[in-house]
């Protein structure tokens, strides 16, 4: 095999799929049980009947193992519809986190200054602690969260990664 | 919706039970047999189907022989075939059979019994989560809440079984919604919601493919299983495509009938117990259409030695099944008969002609490699050799001309009955080949027989192997199934007493088939015919007994016991470092370490 076709890849692939019981358990059942890495999923119904949930899973591979677990997916009974983003355009990736930083003093100063760096906001307080909200791309809030480390950070909560195209095209 | 489900009439809609509901579908769905084994939780599926006629039901004696019997079902049909079972431990017991559909892409209805729908999660007597533990065990499977979703979830099994890539289907039914009224709909004529496989082809890719067919020097048309799905039409227009551009063809195990074994441009099957000139024609072909095949390990051998100086083509109703294994150069998503013909229409309009010489050159090579005669064997002195058995088996069963079905177990038997019994016709062959299930072949072989109470039905059986479902004798008794099972019994999982003298020195580590049962009395207790063969001399008066006998029979051919079987290509290694019969003296070349890990 070529040097090219081992080359791995990030993937983010959103996936459109009937909201019944047991769908996501498929899906995840699918990753397990072949092999293939999550490196993160979310799922949350999208249309106004709630009929229709979306999935979004961001993983990596060879581009043969990438278009395997596309077409895995796209075979399960319950889907509707597979979109790797990755590969079909300029597309925008936001996950959201709530990082709580507890602290006295200068600690506290500095907490709120780098916040204000990222543009994370303060949603709730107490004399010695914060919760943090901010959104963005996974990368943005691993460096957040790498410098309130050393400042008092004792829990993170996040979403993981949802996606959609740029552009006025719709996934349906 | 998914379905324009109005109820069949509005005064009938609530005046039948769930169960009732349940059959009606059924019906409704072509089905005439079911095979099932009752308890509790389908209780009141017993009840209405004690209360009807239209559908047959077998009982079996092990819930795993009701799915391999809906699999002999259907793969002889063509059907969807039906399994109903109880909740926990009926459930459980027919994962194996499940988990052999998925794998060799059976269609196949199993309705599971559940405990009321108040219960679940509850830990109630004999509940456990079947859809849970038949997730990775099906193609996809239901748990019916609301009787209101009853109906239009066994028609939509149905259509999934059936559809696309065919498989096992699980719908678990509470036993309250069995009970209770539910209304029931017509199947549904509009397309599902979300499974509408692709099952015409795209014409450009066709045109590609045409290209380069015409242009080769070295083909090969390599046909498997799904054209056996496909339906017996894609075995004329395979047999037609073949024909008409002269090309070599070979068939996997689970393709065997696909293509007539008897044709002069047939190369036998190819892979690990593949014939040698199928092998080495795979590995030096400069195009390799596959068609319905999925580069299985067994096939392939090495990966990276594989067909290493091809253009490849793959026709799959799956697209998972493409460039899963092997990277292709052509994929077509398709029904292997749709692909088929619109293959056979464009090699007729497309202009570019044909590589005549190169491939004449080619077929002279490849009578070359046939001259090797790989499948010889010397049958001298009494001892019966197993592979003169199938042999005889399948020259007396030719001679006779009656219809004849062939299902087996797994282990040598299973190869040589691949090897030597010539299929001429799709859906005559019944194998486990993907899952490799033993105690396979005896229920396959029920399935059939009940679906052809006239044809000669014959698993072909290891004594150890038939060990695994040989209550099912039972169920033969009882519906007069004439099914003969003949065994090769060499005394030995031999098999695995081959793999262990080629890769771990010939420690024979609990492969010998101790403590076996007397065939012949065994036989007699389950109220069928029991008959020995010992000796050469005795070999066709035993076959042509046991074939005129109309009732089950055990035929017991003693065989010979150290019989390894060839060719064979250890795992991984390539198709062109194969070992034929008489290079076996000292060991086998070119196992690496790698290749032990292997299965
Ligand atoms: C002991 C043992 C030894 C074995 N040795 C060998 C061996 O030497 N050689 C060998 O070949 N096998 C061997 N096998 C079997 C092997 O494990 C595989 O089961 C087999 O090779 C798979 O056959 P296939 O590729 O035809 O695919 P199948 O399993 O039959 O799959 C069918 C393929 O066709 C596709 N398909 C389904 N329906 C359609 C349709 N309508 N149109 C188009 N495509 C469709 C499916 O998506 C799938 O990709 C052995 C098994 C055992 C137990
Ligand atoms: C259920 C199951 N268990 C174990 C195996 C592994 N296995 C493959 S072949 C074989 C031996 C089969 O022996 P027998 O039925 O006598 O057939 P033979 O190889 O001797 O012809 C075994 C144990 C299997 N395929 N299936
Ligand atoms: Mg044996």
């Amino acid at each position: 095999m070529s040097e090219a076709e081992n080359v791995q890849r990030a993937a983010t692939i959103a996936v459109l799929v009937e909201n019944e019981a047991g769908v996501l358990a498929r899906v995840i059942g699918l990753f397990s049980g072949r092999g293939y890495n999550i490196d993160s999923l979310t799922v949350a119904p999208v249309d106004e009947t709630g009929r229709i949930s979306r999935i979004t899973v961001v993983t990596t591979g060879t581009e043969m193992v990438i278009e395997q677990i596309k077409a895995q997916l796209d075979r399960l009974v319950p889907v509707h519809k597979v979109s790797d983003l990755t590969l079909e355009g300029p597309h925008l990736v936001r996950e959201l986190a709530l990082i709580k930083v507890v602290g006295k003093g200068d600690n506290r100063i500095e907490a709120l200054r780098l916040a204000d760096a990222f543009r994370a906001r303060v949603v709730d307080a107490s004399t010695e602690s914060f919760v943090f909200e901010m959104t963005g791309s996974a990368d943005k809030i691993d460096a957040f969260c790498a410098l309130m480390r050393p400042i008092g950070l004792v829990e993170v909560s996040r979403t993981g990664a949802v996606a959609i195209a740029r552009g006025p095209r719709g996934l349906n | 919706m998914s379905a324009a489900t109005k109820p069949a009439s509005t005064a009938d809609a609530l005046t039948m039970s769930g169960a009732e509901v349940v059959l009606r579908a059924l019906k409704d769905n072509g089905v005439d047999v079911i095979f099932g084994y009752p308890g509790g939780a389908v209780l009141p599926i017993y009840d209405a189907l004690f209360q009807q006629n239209a559908i047959r039901h077998i009982l079996v004696r092990h819930e795993q022989a009701a799915v391999h019997a809906a699999e002999g079902y259907a793969r002889s049909t063509g059907k969807v075939g039906c399994v109903l079972v109880t909740s926990g431990p009926g459930a459980t017991n027919a994962v194996t059979g499940l988990v052999d559909a998925l794998m060799d892409s059976i269609p196949v209805v199993c309705l599971t019994g559940q405990v009321p729908t108040h219960l679940i999660g509850n830990d109630a007597f004999q509940e456990a989560d079947t859809t849970g533990i038949t997730r990775p065990a099906t193609k996809h499977n239901y748990l019916v809440k609301k009787s209101g979703d009853l109906a239009r979830v066994v028609h939509e099994a149905f259509y999934v079984a059936k559809s696309g890539r065919p498989g096992p289907v699980v719908v678990d039914l509470p036993k309250d919604i069995l009970i209770n009224k539910a209304p029931y709909t017509e199947p549904p004529t509009t397309e599902h919601r979300t499974y509408r496989p692709q099952t015409e082809p795209d014409a450009e890719q066709i045109r590609k493919a045409v290209k380069l067919l015409k242009a080769a020097k070295r083909p090969v048309v390599y046909a498997g299983g799904g054209v056996i799905n496909s339906g017996p039409e894609a075995s004329r227009l395979l047999a037609d495509f073949v024909h008409m551009t002269g090309f070599p063809c070979t068939n996997t195990l689970m393709g065997l009938g696909a293509f007539p074994a008897s044709d002069p441009q047939f190369l036998g099957m190819l892979g690990m117990h593949g014939t040698y000139e199928a092998n080495l024609v795979m590995h030096g072909c400069d195009v390799m259409l596959n068609i319905g095949a999925r580069f299985d390990d067994r096939v392939t051998g090495r990966l990276n030695a594989f067909a290493p100086d091809s253009k490849k083509i793959h026709a799959d109703i799956d697209p998972s099944s493409i460039n899963k294994n092997v990277p292709v150069d052509v994929p077509i998503v398709g029904d292997a008969a749709r692909v088929l013909a619109a293959l056979i229409e464009a090699w007729k309009s497309e202009d570019a002609p044909q590589d005549k010489p190169a491939l004449t050159a080619w077929w002279r090579q490849i009578d070359e490699w046939r001259a090797r005669d790989c499948l010889r064997y010397r049958q001298e002195g009494r001892i019966i050799k197993p592979q003169h058995a199938v042999k005889r088996l399948y020259e007396i069963t030719k001679e006779l001309g009656r219809e004849t079905f062939i299902t087996t177990e797994v282990g040598q038997h299973q190869m040589w009955a691949a090897q030597y019994f010539g299929f001429q016709k799709p859906n005559h062959w019944m194998t486990s080949g993907g899952l490799g299930t033993m105690g396979y072949g005896l229920p396959a072989a029920m399935g059939v027989q009940i679906a052809h109470p006239d044809a000669l039905v014959i698993d072909i059986a290891g004594e150890a192997s038939i060990l695994m479902n040989i209550q099912e004798m039972g169920t033969l008794a009882q519906y007069r199934l004439p099914v003969k099972v003949f065994i090769l019994n060499n005394e030995y999982m031999g098999m695995v007493r081959q793999w262990q003298e080629l890769l771990h020195g010939g420690r024979y580590s609990e492969s010998y088939s101790a403590a076996l049962p007397d065939f012949v009395k065994l036989a007699e207790s389950f109220h069928a015919v029991g008959m020995r063969a010992e000796g050469a001399d005795d070999l066709d008066r035993v076959i042509r007994e046991m074939i005129a006998i109309d009732k089950p029979v055990i035929a017991d051919i003693c065989v010979a016991k150290d019989e390894n079987c060839f060719p064979m290509i250890p795992s991984g290694a390539a198709h062109n470092e194969m070992i034929l019969g008489e290079d076996q003296e000292g060991g086998v070349k070119g196992v690496t370490d790698e290749g032990k890990v292997l299965v």
